[in-house]
C-alpha cells in the first residue's frame, strides 16, 4: 500500500469514487444519530454534504479556515444550549455528529478522507450506547464494512481498483479479525457494571415507576416493549401465580403512592418460606432503575444486590445493561409480627383524603370482626357493584379515591389496588401497594417466557393475623381473565394495545416472535456475557479462580495463537498446489526412482525418455508413450479429459521391476 | 535469384511442414555434418530473429548462408565489413543523376532478403550501428525518407572469436539483436571425408533450387506465432529469467527482449521438430545460443566460460511436474 499523496480533491481523478465511498459510509454511521440529535444538526449534515460536492464540481468555493473555525464555535454553543451541557452522552455523540459534518468542508485531501472514515467508526461506535441489540449489530456490521471499504479507497494511490475487488479485499481483511475479536470477546477481563459512569440524565428510564398515581400503569400497559425474559428451570408456575414483584409503595399523600425513602437493608428475608423454592433466570432488559423483579416472593440474592424490610430485591447501581440473573422464589410463605413503625405505616392516611372512603372502611371495622371478613366486603364491593375495568378510565379531577368507587366506577389496575388499599386502611388492616408484573407470555420455541411493560400491574398486600403479609388483587374479583388471561382478554377494547402486547395468532404477531427468540440468543451468548458467564465459561474450560492478570494472559496468548493460525493460513493458501496431473507425474516419477532412474530437477520429460530409452531399454516403449501423453498434457494445446484418463490408467499399471 | 517459384501462403500445415523437412534435407546436404547449426540457422529464421556466426574464417558460414538463402527462394546479398566502411555502404545513398535533374536513391545491400555481413566487427561502430538499428527496425531513413525493408528479412552476420587488431567488439547492448550466436565448428571426420571427396561446394550451390519462397516462409514465420506455449512454459522461462538476473552468476541478467526471443524460438524449434507446442526442452536447446552472447560472467565466475554458467543457470531451476 503506498503512502497517499497529498493531493488536493479537486486534483484527484479518483475524487469522485472516493467521495461516493467515503460518503456512503459517513451517511450510514451517521443514519442512527439524526434519531436522536436535534432536528437542526441534522440540517448542518445535510447541508454540509451538499457543500462538499458542489465544491468538488467547482460549482462552489470551498469555506476558508476562519468560516470553518466560526462554524465550530458556534456549533459547539448550539449543542451546549440545547443540551445545558457539553459532556454526557447525549451532548457528546451531538458533538461528534456536529463535528464529523464540519470535516466534510474541511475534506481537501485523502488524508482528510481517511480521518473521515475515523470518525465514521465513532459514529457507529456512539450508536451502541443506545442500543445493543441484533438488529442495532447487525446494522452496525454494516456500517463497518462500508467504511472499511472507503478507508481502503482512501488509502490507495492506485485508483483502478473496482469496487468488487475492494470488497474482496474488505471481505478477507473482516474474516480475518473475527478470530481476532472472537478472543477479545472471550478473555478480556470483565468487570460488573459500566466501566465508566455515565451522567445520571443519560440513564433512561423505562417500566415501573417508584410512584403510582392514577393512570400510570395503563400508561406503561399501552408498550409492547419486553420488561424481562424469564426461563424456568424446572417447573413453571401457573397464571395465577406469575405475580412479579417489584415495589412495595406505602406512602399515600391522597393521590400518589411512593416508597419509603431512605432504605432500610435488612439482614434477611421478612418471610418464611412454606415449602420448596422455585428456580429461574432472569435477562432484564435495562429499566435505569436500582430494583430488580422476583416471583412473589424472593428468596435468594443476586450478585451486588440487597434486600430491604419490605422483600424487594434493590441494588446501589441502576441496572443500565442487560442484567442476567438467577432467582429463587418461594410461592408459599407466610410473615411473622409487624413491628409498631410498620404497623404504623401500613395504617396511615392523609387525614383529608377520601373521606367517603374512609367511611366504608370505618364502618367495616365496626361491624365485621375478623379483618378476613372486611378483606372479603371489600373485594364483594368491587365484584358485585357497577364497576369496570378499563384501560381508558374517566379523568380523577378531584378526590381519586372517592371519585373512583362512589361516582365513576371505572379504572385500572392502579385505582383499585389503590382504592382497596385506602379502604383497609380506613377498616384498621394494614395494607399496601405492590407495582410489579402480572403474567408471562411463552415464547412460541417454549424455551422461555417474555414479560412486557404492558403486563405491570398492581396489586396489594394485606396483613392478617397469623398468615402475615398477603397478596390480594383487587382486579381479580373485577376482572378474573387479567390474572389469567392477561390485559388483552380483559379489557373490553383491545384494540387500543400494541400488536405484541395482545395475544392471538396473527402471521406478523408470530413472526415477531421469532425474531423476539433471535434477539433472545444473541442476548444471552453476547450482551449477558458478564464476569459471571466468563467465570463459567473457563469454569467449564478447567481454570477455576481466574484474576485480571490471568485473563490478560490468556487473552495474549489467544492473540498469539491466532496470529499463528493466520499466519499458517496465509502460508496453506500460498503452498504450491499440485493438480492431478502433476501428482500422476510425481507418482510415475516415484516409481521409476524406485527401481534407480530419478528425473533430474531440471530434467524435461522428452528428455527423461530419451535417457531412459538409453539406460532402460526395455522400459522406453512404455515410458516413452506414458512420458509424450504428459508432455501434451502439461504443454499442449488442449488437454482432453480422456487424455487425463489414459495417463492415469497407465501409471496406475506402471510397475517396473530393477 | 530472381526465378522463384510461385506458390500459395495457404498451404496444409502438414504440406508446410514437408517442404520445412525438404528444406533441412537440401541445406545439410551442401553444408556437410552441421544439421544442428542449419537447423538452429533455420529456427533462427522463422522466429524472424537476426543470426550470428561466430568462428574462424573458411568454416563454411558463407556456404551455409548460401545454401539457405537459395533453398528459402531469398534474395541474398554479401557484404564484406572493412574499417572504411561508411553506412551508406550499407544503407545506400542518394545520388544526383544528371539526366533526370534530381537525387536518386541508390538502395545499398540491405535491401536484399537475405544479408550476410562478414565480419561485422572490422567496422567501425558507426557503420555497425547503422546496419544493427536497421535490423530493430526494418527500415531505412534518408533524406527525410523512409523506405521499408523486404519481407522477410533476415541478416547473417560473422564475427572472428579471436581479438584482433584493427577489430571493434560489439558491446552487448548490440549483441542483443541477434537472437541466437551459433559456432560451426570443424566437421567430424567422416563428414569432412565426404567434403574432400565429392564435388566443389560453389558447383553444389549453383545447382540448388528453392525449396521454399519467400510467401511461404512468411505465413511459416506466422505459424509460430500460433505453437501453444503452455502456462506451466511460461513459467518456466521466467524462472530462468529471474534466475540469470538474481542468481549471481552473471554480471547483468537477461533482458525482456531476450526473454521474449527465448520464447519465439523455442516455439520455432518446436515447429521444426512437427510438434505443436513448445517444450521445456526446446528451451534448454536454446537457450545457451540464445544467451551465450548476451551475458558475462559475474565477478565472482571471471574466468569461467559462459557456457558452463549457462549450463549451471539451467540446471539449478527445477522443472516443476
Amino acid at each position: 500500500m503506498s503512502v497517499p499523496e497529498p493531493v488536493a480533491l479537486e486534483q484527484d481523478p479518483g475524487a469522485p469514487r472516493l467521495m461516493r465511498d467515503v460518503g456512503l459510509a459517513l451517511l450510514l454511521a451517521a443514519a442512527p444519530q439524526m434519531l436522536v440529535v436535534p432536528w437542526w444538526l441534522v440540517l448542518v449534515f445535510v447541508v454540509a454534504g451538499g457543500w462538499r460536492v458542489a465544491a468538488a464540481f467547482g460549482r462552489l468555493p470551498s469555506p476558508s479556515r476562519g468560516m470553518l473555525g466560526l462554524m465550530t464555535l458556534l456549533l459547539c454553543i448550539g449543542v451546549g444550549w440545547h443540551y445545558r451541557t457539553l459532556f454526557g452522552r447525549e451532548a457528546g455523540v451531538a458533538l461528534l455528529f456536529a463535528m464529523s459534518a464540519l470535516k466534510l468542508l474541511e475534506w481537501r485531501t485523502r488524508r482528510d478522507a481517511q480521518v473521515l472514515t475515523l470518525l465514521a467508526y465513532l459514529l457507529v461506535m456512539a450508536r451502541l450506547l443506545y442500543d445493543q441489540g441484533l438488529l442495532t449489530a447487525v446494522y452496525a456490521a454494516l456500517a463497518v464494512t462500508v467504511t472499511l471499504a472507503a478507508q481502503v479507497s482512501a488509502s490507495r494511490a492506485d485508483t483502478n481498483m473496482s469496487s468488487g475487488q475492494n470488497y474482496r479485499l474488505v471481505g478477507s481483511m473482516l474474516v480475518r479479525a473475527i478470530p481476532v475479536a472472537l478472543v477479545l470477546f472471550l478473555c478480556f477481563p470483565r468487570v460488573q457494571g459500566p466501566l465508566w459512569n455515565l451522567p445520571q440524565d443519560a440513564a433512561a428510564r423505562t417500566g415501573i415507576d417508584d410512584e403510582m398515581s392514577p393512570g400510570s400503569i395503563a400508561r406503561l400497559n399501552l408498550s409492547d416493549a419486553v420488561a424481562f425474559r424469564v426461563r424456568f428451570s424446572a417447573a413453571v408456575p401457573p397464571p395465577a401465580q406469575r405475580y412479579w414483584r417489584g415495589l412495595v409503595l406505602e406512602r399515600f399523600d391522597g393521590r400518589v403512592w411512593r416508597a419509603y425513602d431512605p432504605l432500610r437493608r435488612s439482614a434477611r428475608f421478612a418471610h418464611e418460606a412454606v415449602g420448596e423454592p422455585i428456580e429461574y433466570v432472569i435477562t432484564l432488559e435495562p429499566s435505569g432503575r436500582r430494583w430488580l423483579f422476583a416471583l412473589d416472593r424472593p428468596a435468594s440474592l443476586p450478585a451486588a444486590t440487597f434486600v430491604d424490610t419490605n422483600d424487594v430485591l434493590r441494588r446501589l447501581t441502576p441496572v443500565t445493561e442487560l442484567l442476567r440473573y438467577t432467582q429463587y422464589s418461594d410461592l408459599d410463605y407466610r410473615s411473622g409480627p409487624l413491628s409498631s413503625v410498620e404497623r404504623l405505616r401500613a395504617l396511615a392516611l392523609p387525614s383529608d383524603a377520601a373521606p367517603q372512603a374512609v367511611e366504608l372502611g370505618r364502618r367495616w371495622q365496626q361491624t365485621l370482626k375478623d379483618p378476613r371478613q372486611r378483606v372479603e366486603a371489600a373485594l364483594r364491593l368491587f365484584r358485585e357493584g357497577p364497576y369496570r375495568y378499563t384501560l381508558q378510565p374517566p379523568l380523577l379531577t378531584g378526590d381519586v379515591v372517592d371519585e373512583f368507587l362512589f361516582e365513576t366506577r371505572a379504572g385500572y389496575c392502579e385505582h383499585y389496588a389503590g382504592a382497596f388499599v385506602v379502604l383497609m386502611r380506613a377498616a384498621a388492616v394494614p395494607a399496601r401497594v405492590v407495582a410489579g408484573y402480572l403474567g408471562a407470555e411463552r415464547a412460541p420455541s417454549g424455551e422461555y417466557y417474555i414479560v412486557r411493560q404492558s403486563d405491570a400491574h398492581a396489586w396489594a398486600e394485606v396483613w392478617l393475623e397469623g398468615q402475615g403479609w398477603t397478596r390480594v388483587d383487587p382486579t381479580a374479583a373485577i376482572a378474573p381473565e387479567r390474572v389469567e388471561r392477561g390485559t388483552f382478554a380483559a379489557i373490553g377494547d383491545p384494540s387500543v394495545l400494541p400488536l405484541l402486547a395482545r395475544r392471538g395468532d396473527g402471521w406478523l404477531r408470530q413472526a415477531l416472535l421469532q425474531l423476539d427468540a433471535l434477539d433472545v440468543t444473541w442476548n444471552e451468548w453476547v450482551l449477558a456475557y458478564g464476569p459471571e458467564r466468563q467465570r463459567e465459561l473457563l469454569q467449564w474450560l478447567g481454570w477455576h479462580g481466574a484474576d485480571v492478570l490471568g485473563l490478560l494472559a490468556l487473552m495474549l496468548g489467544g492473540l498469539l495463537i491466532v496470529a499463528a493460525l493466520l499466519a499458517a493460513w496465509s502460508w496453506w493458501c500460498r503452498r504450491p498446489r499440485h493438480d492431478a496431473l502433476a501428482a500422476l507425474y510425481l507418482r510415475f516419477c516415484a516409481r521409476l526412482e524406485w527401481i534407480g532412474l530419478s528425473r533430474a530437477a531440471h530434467e524435461g520429460p522428452q528428455a527423461f525418455a530419451a535417457r531412459i530409452a538409453r539406460q532402460r531399454p526395455d522400459l522406453a516403449d512404455e515410458t516413452g508413450y506414458i512420458l509424450d501423453l504428459y508432455a501434451s498434457l502439461r504443454f499442449g494445446p488442449a488437454a482432453s479429459a480422456e487424455q487425463l484418463r489414459e495417463l492415469r490408467l497407465r501409471v496406475r499399471n506402471f510397475r517396473p521391476r530393477a | 535469384m530472381e526465378a522463384q517459384t510461385p506458390s500459395s501462403p495457404s498451404l496444409s500445415p502438414a504440406a508446410l511442414r514437408e517442404r520445412l523437412d525438404a528444406a533441412v534435407m537440401q541445406v545439410s546436404s551442401v553444408v556437410l555434418g552441421k544439421d544442428a547449426a542449419v537447423r538452429y540457422a533455420l529456427a533462427c529464421i522463422l522466429a524472424r530473429g537476426h543470426l550470428l556466426i561466430e568462428d574462424q574464417p573458411g568454416m563454411g558460414k558463407t556456404t551455409l548462408a548460401h545454401a539457405l538463402a537459395r533453398t528459402l527462394g531469398l534474395d541474398f546479398r554479401r557484404v564484406q565489413f572493412t574499417s572504411d566502411m561508411l553506412p551508406a555502404d550499407i544503407l545506400g545513398a542518394s545520388i544526383f543523376d544528371r539526366e533526370q535533374g534530381a537525387f536518386v536513391f541508390h538502395p545499398g545491400p540491405v535491401f536484399a532478403q537475405m544479408l550476410l555481413a562478414d565480419e561485422i566487427n572490422r567496422a567501425s561502430p558507426k557503420t555497425q550501428s547503422a546496419l544493427l538499428e536497421v535490423m530493430e527496425e526494418g527500415q531505412v531513413t534518408s533524406d527525410g525518407q523512409t523506405r521499408r525493408l523486404l519481407e522477410p528479412f533476415f541478416v547473417i552476420a560473422t564475427q572472428n572469436p579471436l581479438m584482433q587488431l584493427g577489430t571493434f567488439p560489439l558491446p552487448e547492448s548490440q549483441l542483443d539483436r541477434f537472437m541466437l550466436r551459433i559456432r560451426l565448428g570443424y566437421p567430424d571426420p567422416r563428414a569432412e571425408r565426404a567434403l574432400l571427396a565429392g564435388e566443389d561446394r560453389r558447383c553444389l550451390l549453383e545447382r540448388l533450387s528453392s525449396v521454399l519462397d519467400a510467401p511461404v516462409l512468411l505465413a511459416l514465420q506466422a505459424r509460430v506465432e500460433r505453437v501453444h506455449a503452455s502456462a506451466a512454459l511460461l513459467d518456466y522461462i521466467q524462472s530462468l529469467l529471474s534466475a540469470s538476473r538474481l542468481g549471481g552468476l552473471f554480471e547483468v541478467g537477461l533482458s525482456p527482449r531476450a526473454g521474449l526471443a527465448l520464447l519465439r524460438v523455442a516455439r520455432a524449434w518446436a515447429l521444426l521438430a512437427g510438434r505443436d507446442h513448445a517444450l521445456p526442452e526446446d528451451v534448454q536447446t536454446l537457450l545457451p545460443l540464445l544467451a551465450g552472447h548476451r551475458l558475462r560472467p559475474d565477478r565472482q565466475h571471471v574466468g569461467l566460460r559462459i557456457e558452463d554458467l549457462i549450463q549451471r543457470l539451467l540446471t539449478s531451476v527445477p522443472l516443476p511436474a
